[in-house]
Formats: structure tokens, sequence, C-alpha cells
């Protein structure tokens, strides 16, 4: 299958990247891993007249820890999240994530940044992102902003990014002591995308009472949602089987639960109870409780 | 608008004028000439066009030529050398590890990758190494059992 024809362009730096973007507009498209813009194109569901190619950008790839926060390169590859090892010392569920989405020959091609700025309903990293509580840094024309991850998914596809911008960065703030976060999916068969996933990040005191609890589903709906009522019912309390099979019930309130070739309504919203239930019984027991 | 592109392969260098739109498993197959690269499902599922590219596994028909500009890629052609199989070769051969074939170019540069980054695999992580690669014909038990024989002598040879 061939996309219809475009130009190309691979800027060497942001500053030109930008540049490019701020004067093709809506005729372009930043062209990331390709991994999920090529299969689009190739469908002919998108036919931009021009690609941005961030590929030779210098910079925009790597992770570091700033003390508070990994700090990941928009163009960091999943392979490259799954396999450092700042991600597997001081936050291993980035890792987990990783090596779950599609299969290694994805996840050699496609990045964390293209995959949040694509905000695919059936994506991996979204639900992470909402449990450790991540910012996207965005870079346009009059510099840098930050914006929290509960204000970047807005519906299906769509997210808080502007039309002159680019995704640079991804920081991602580390838990406390006292932590544990796991991430469990129920993966289409073919595809290996979540029918339904979430991931769980909760923080345990001295005690064992839960103090900070994030959980993220994704795959069920139009988008990533923050499953407020399972947090809500797990702060404040120790975290024993039945508190954890009560909290997990609500994982599917608040998700725009979408019926399709993989389920129900119903199917997919028992799969957003089950699997919250799994991710939180596998923190909690990271978290050492 | 047509664009310059050069790489290596599989030791060789080419470079050619091509437009954008032209996917990499057409340049390898149809602008360079080497067929053994397959392309079963033109829609990133099936690992038939998997080549390595600096190393890494990817699957050619979900790039375009011109991004692999300046790039060393490898293919099912590169592996044989002086009328040698490659132990992974060898290893599907000797354990029937392919039915009509059609997969196996795939599944060999997936097995090579594999075996680099984990030269001990379990059967598990092959399993789950091999999750992008699709066969229609051999139930994959003997594609496990090729790469397993890959890896024992391969081990044997370092
Ligand atoms: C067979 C297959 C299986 C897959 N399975 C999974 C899976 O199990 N789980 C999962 O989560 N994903 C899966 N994916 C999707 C994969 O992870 C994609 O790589 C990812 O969603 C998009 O990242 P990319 O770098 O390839 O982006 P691209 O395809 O290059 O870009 C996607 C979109 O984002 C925009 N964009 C990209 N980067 C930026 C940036 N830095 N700033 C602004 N805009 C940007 C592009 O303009 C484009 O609109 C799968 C893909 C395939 C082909
Ligand atoms: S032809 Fe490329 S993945 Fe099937
Ligand atoms: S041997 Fe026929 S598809 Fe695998």
């Amino acid at each position: 299958m061939y996309p219809a024809a475009f130009d190309y362009h691979a800027p060497k730096n942001v500053k030109e990247a930008l540049g490019l973007l701020g004067k093709l507009k809506d005729d372009a498209k930043i062209l990331a891993g390709g991994h999920s813009l090529i299969p689009m194109m190739k469908l002919r569901l998108a036919q931009p007249k021009h690609l941005i190619d961030l590929g030779k950008v210098p910079g925009l790839s790597g992770i570091k820890a700033d003390g508070k926060a990994l700090v990941i390169g928009a163009m960091t590859t999943h392979w490259e999240v799954e396999s450092s090892s700042a991600v597997k010392s001081k936050l291993p569920v980035l890792a987990e994530v990783a090596s779950v989405i599609g299969d290694p020959a994805v996840r050699n091609k496609g990045t964390i940044g293209g995959s949040l700025a694509h905000a695919d309903p059936a994506a991996d990293w979204p639900a992470a992102m909402i449990a450790l509580g991540a910012e996207m840094v965005c870079e346009g024309p009059k510099g840098k902003r930050k914006v929290g991850v509960d204000q970047w998914f807005l519906g299906l596809m769509a997210t808080a990014l502007k039309e002159r911008e680019i995704l640079v960065q991804v920081r991602v703030p580390l838990l406390p002591a006292g932590s544990g976060a796991a991430y469990m999916k129920f993966p289409h068969p073919a595809s290996r995308f979540a029918v339904v996933g979430a991931c769980a990040a909760l923080t345990l005191d001295k005690q064992g009472v839960c103090s900070k609890a994030g959980v993220g589903v994704t795959g069920a709906g139009t988008r990533a949602v923050r499953a407020k009522g399972v947090e809500a019912a797990l702060v404040g309390k120790r975290l024993d089987a039945a508190t954890i099979e009560a909290a997990a019930q609500k994982a599917a309130d608040g998700v725009d639960v979408q019926a399709d070739l993989q389920g129900s309504v119903e199917y997919k919203s028992h799969l957003c109870r089950v699997f919250a239930k799994r991710a939180i019984t596998e923190a909690v027991r990271r978290a050492g409780a | 608008m047509k664009l310059p592109v050069k790489m290596t392969i599989n030791g060789q260098k080419v470079s050619h004028e091509v437009e954008p739109r032209l996917l990499l498993v057409h340049y390898i197959r149809e602008v360079v000439g080497l067929t053994g690269t397959h392309v079963g499902c033109d829609t990133s599922q099936c690992g038939a066009c998997t080549i390595l590219l600096g190393g890494q596994a990817v699957k050619a028909c979900t790039m375009f030529a011109v991004q692999a500009d300046g790039a060393t890629i490898l293919t099912i052609e590169g592996l044989a050398k002086n009328g040698e199989l490659h132990p992974i070769q060898q290893g599907f051969w000797e354990k029937h590890g392919l039915q009509c074939g059609f997969c196996t170019p795939g599944m060999i540069m997936t097995a090579y990758q594999m075996l680099e980054r984990y030269p001990k695999p379990t059967e598990d992580q092959i399993r789950h190494q091999l999750e992008g690669n699709l066969c229609r014909c051999t139930g994959y038990h003997n594609i496990v059992k090729a790469i397993e024989w890959a890896a024992e002598h391969m081990a044997g040879k370092k």
C-alpha cells in the first residue's frame, strides 16, 4: 500500500522543526517512530502533504534522572525505556509498561512522545502516565510549557498539544519510599494493543495505610482516564483483599466504555474492574505491605 | 520530489533517488533487488518484512526509505558467509523450523536480534520476542526449537 505523495523534511534541530511547522501549518505532520502515522497513511486515513521527521533532531531522546523525576525525551523509543538501567532502578513500572507494547520491532521504532501525542484509546503509556502523574513538556514558537497529564488527554486521539507545538519531554515523578506500582493489561491477540489496561501506583505509610494512590485505565473508552473512585476508595485504608476488591469495583466509573469488535460495554467494564484489581494487588505486593 | 538516499545493505553501499513515500521494504526489494525480505500483511502485523536497521529489528513495511538515509542494514541475504549458513539458519534447517518459508526471513532476523539481547533465552522469552512474527504453517513449536538450537550452537562458538 502506498501512501499519498508528500514532501519530506528532516530538520536538524527543534527550532528548525518549529519553523517548518509554523510555515506549513495544517499541511504538515510530525513523524516520530511512524508506527501509528505510517499505517494510517498507508490506509490513506491520513494524507499529510508534508512530513517533518524528528528522527534526525539530536537531543530529543534519552532518559535522565533529575532528583525528583525521570525526564524522558519524546523521541525515546519504547525499547530504550524497556532496557534503561535508570528506569529499572528508579521507576521499574515504566519498563514493565514498555515491555508489553506491541512486539520487539514496534518497540524499536515507536516512541513515548509519539504515543502520548497520538493518544490512541488503546495505547499503554497513557494509563501509566495518569497513575504516576506525569507532565508533558511542549515546545512552541513562544517557548516551552508544561501540561499535567490530567489536562492532556481531551478525547479520541485528541490532546492539549497545540497546532504549532512539539512534545519534547515527558517528566515522570519518582515514587517515594514505601511505594509500589504495576501495570496489567489484556492484550489484543493480534496487535497487542490494550483491550483494557490498568496501572496503579500506591504509597503506603509505615503502618501500611495507603497515603497516595494513582490509578489510570486505558483501552475501554475513547481516552485513558484517572479512576478517581478507585483512588478515593484506597486512600486512608489498609489495603487488604476486601478493600482492594471494593475499590476495583469502581474502575469503570467515569470511563466512556465503547462497545467494539473486542467486546460489549458490559464485558469491557468488567475487564476494567478485573485488571484494576490485579494492578492494585501487585502494586501493594511491590510496596512491601 | 525525489530525494537522494544512501545506505549500507549487507556491507554493500547503495545510493538512489527515491520518492519520499517509497517504503523501505519496497526500496530493498524492488530498487536494490534483494527479494529475501518479504511483504506479508503490509499492515505492520506479520513481521515478514523484518530487517535489522542499525542492529535493531524493524518492520521495513512501516518505515520510509528516506528515514533510513545513512543507515546500516542487514537483511536475510547478509547472514550466510562463504556459502555457510548462519547458526540461526542452520537451526531452522535442523529443527524443521519452516514449511512454506514465507515468514522465515522475518523470523530469522527477529531471532538474530533476540539472541543478541538474550543469548540464553528461555522458551517463554523466545515466544514473547516472537510476538511480532506470524507463521501460518508451523504452529511455532519448531521455530522455538530452531532458535533454541541456534542459541546453543552460538554459545558453543564464542
Ligand atoms: C503492530 C503494532 C502494534 C502496536 N501495539 C501497541 C500496543 O500494544 N500498545 C501501544 O501503546 N501502542 C502500540 N502500537 C503503537 C506504537 O506504540 C506507536 O509507535 C505509538 O503509538 C506512536 O509512536 P510513534 O513514535 O510511532 O509516532 P508516529 O506514528 O510517528 O506519530 C503519531 C502521531 O503523533 C504525532 N507526534 C509524534 N511525535 C510527536 C511529538 N514529539 N510532538 C508532536 N507530535 C508528535 C504525529 O504527528 C502523529 O500524528 C502498535 C503499533 C503497531 C504498528
Ligand atoms: S509486511 Fe511488514 S509487518 Fe507484515
Ligand atoms: S512457514 Fe509458512 S508462514 Fe511460516
